[in-house]
């Protein structure tokens, strides 16, 4: 568990070494923006990553919400695989939210895509279509205080998860917020709003590996 | 849980930005431009360039084609409204539809008023030529903005005309004092709290597409470098020699748009693109950007 405030050398010990870290935002298609958005208000520097590069110049990814098959497609053409598998194997987090959650996923029913980072079973469009869209307020696994907004959009459902998997919070029965390792994938949207909880904690990934 | 809120309905077109949507008429027309890479599709009866060739009243599209058209993609579909004519935007909404273009493409129901957007569920975009405009169809609900541009011409001036003068207007209110917002809301006929809001963050409120006479990538990167958040193409597409080579391109340039040799790659080869019109050869009654105000 993660405490804030309290001794505040700490805190700026830790805002000194988020000034050095980057963190990648795929920007083929979506919402990549808000996070790039988000990720620089908490300190870090975010890099719009349009072509596979180097993976020594960021220190995660983010994969963000967007329509999937497009961004799929768009890996394919440009050669994205390679790059994302190289980053998944060097360890490096990684952060997928709704169309980014379904393409690290094992396994997506009826669709051939599926990057196999993380052991979960998603279907696509599973709460409905637009009109079925919603928002709630969730509670978080890391940060019981308050609760979180969690906006989804045609968002995809967890089908089921590996024993690998944590589960970092549940609506109903159903899982919006997993990791597996350096994997985070979420069905909802925190870039959508302004609480970064949600971004802190992926950085937290990236900054105790 | 909520639903069918703001947040949700502008959370689509958040989720829509960088892409391509593209008008088809037929199952298999969907299926192609799902193939390459849109992000949603418009249903419709006929392209704005049939639609302008035939003339007549051009009315909302057959729910049998759309539901059909639902069937087959996984992507949102949208489906278009006439301007004021709640009864058609309520029965698109009942079948589903993802999002409601409340459209000049189509002959306007209603000559004084638009729908109350409000009053629905499901995300509506609408078509604007100016700032004033689109923050009038914003107050009545729209979560999404298209600019007009002029539909079926295969020709981007007129897109580019509207994406400037939403641009233009943005720098001009975000310079004034803000003591004369007030009259400017009065002068522009626009609501003063959406004013308020372009003046402090500097842009819309809500996403803002571009469309009416994209023909080519260059067409769409030109557009997206103007400041569009995404591109509708409607004939440009299918009435283009290599459809299915034309979608994939400009699904590309719409990424791309900021890298020329990309650009200069994807341009290449395409076969012809739609043959366009000249706007000022086309009688001002039939001009469609016109319809809405």
């Amino acid at each position: 568990m993660r405490k804030e405030g309290g001794n505040s050398q700490i805190v700026e010990k830790k805002q000194k070494k988020k000034n050095n870290v980057t963190i990648g935002v795929l920007a083929l298609q979506g919402a990549f923006r808000e996070h790039i958005k988000a990720l620089q208000k908490t300190g870090v520097n975010a890099l719009e990553i349009k072509f596979p590069g180097k993976i020594d110049e960021i220190d995660g990814l983010i994969v963000p919400g967007g329509e999937s098959t497009t961004i799929s497609k768009l890996i394919n053409k440009y050669g994205f695989k390679e790059y994302l598998d190289k980053l998944y194997l060097s360890g490096k987090p990684m952060y997928g939210t709704c169309a980014g959650l379904i393409l690290f996923a094992a396994e997506v029913l009826n669709e051939k895509y599926g990057l196999g980072y993380i052991d979960i079973i998603v279907k696509r469009n599973s709460y409905g279509r637009q009109i079925d869209s919603f928002h709630e307020m969730v509670e978080l696994s890391f940060d019981k205080r308050k609760r979180f907004e969690a906006i989804f959009i045609r968002a995809p459902k967890i089908i089921s998860a590996g024993s690998e998997v944590d589960i970092l919070s549940k609506i109903n029965d159903n899982i919006i917020l997993a990791r597996q390792k350096n994997i985070l994938v979420s069905s909802f949207h925190p870039e959508l709003q302004d609480d970064l909880r949600i971004h802190n904690y992926f950085l937290d990934m990236v900054l105790n590996k | 849980m909520e639903k069918g809120t703001l947040k949700v309905k502008t959370g689509l077109a958040e989720m829509l930005k960088g892409g391509v949507i593209m008008d088809v008429t037929t199952v298999d027309q969907a299926k192609i431009a799902e193939e390459a890479g849109a992000v949603s599709v418009m249903a419709l009866e006929r392209i704005p360039a049939d639609i302008r060739a035939s003339g007549g009243v051009a009315r909302m599209t057959d729910p049998e084609i759309i539901i059909n058209i639902m069937n087959a993609v996984t992507i949102p579909v949208m489906a278009k409204c006439r301007i004021g004519h709640f009864a058609e935007a309520q029965i698109l909404e009942s079948i589903g539809i993802d999002y409601i273009d409340e459209s000049e493409v189509l002959t306007p129901a209603d000559e004084k008023y638009h729908v109350d957007k409000w009053e629905f569920k499901v995300p509506f975009v609408c078509g604007a030529t100016n700032l004033a405009e689109a923050l009038r169809r914003i107050g009545e609900g729209a979560a999404m903005i298209r600019t007009k541009g002029e539909a079926g011409t295969g020709n981007v001036v007129e897109a580019v005309r509207h994406m400037r003068a939403i641009k233009d207007d943005i720098n001009r209110v975000s310079v004034m004092p803000k003591e004369e917002m007030m009259t400017i809301s009065k002068e522009l006929g626009a609501p003063y709290e959406l004013i308020m809001y372009v003046k402090e963050k500097g842009k819309l409120p809500v996403v803002n597409f571009s469309a009416g006479g994209i023909a080519t990538p260059a067409d769409a990167a030109m557009i997206m470098q103007l400041g569009a958040d995404g591109i509708f193409v409607g004939s440009g597409i299918f009435k283009s020699e290599n459809p299915l080579k034309m979608a994939k391109a400009i699904v590309d340039a719409t990424t791309h748009f900021k890298n020329p040799e990309v650009l200069a790659k994807i341009s290449r080869g395409l076969g012809s693109a739609m043959s366009g019109l000249e706007i000022s050869k086309i009688p001002k009654e039939e001009l469609l950007a016109q319809r809405g105000w």
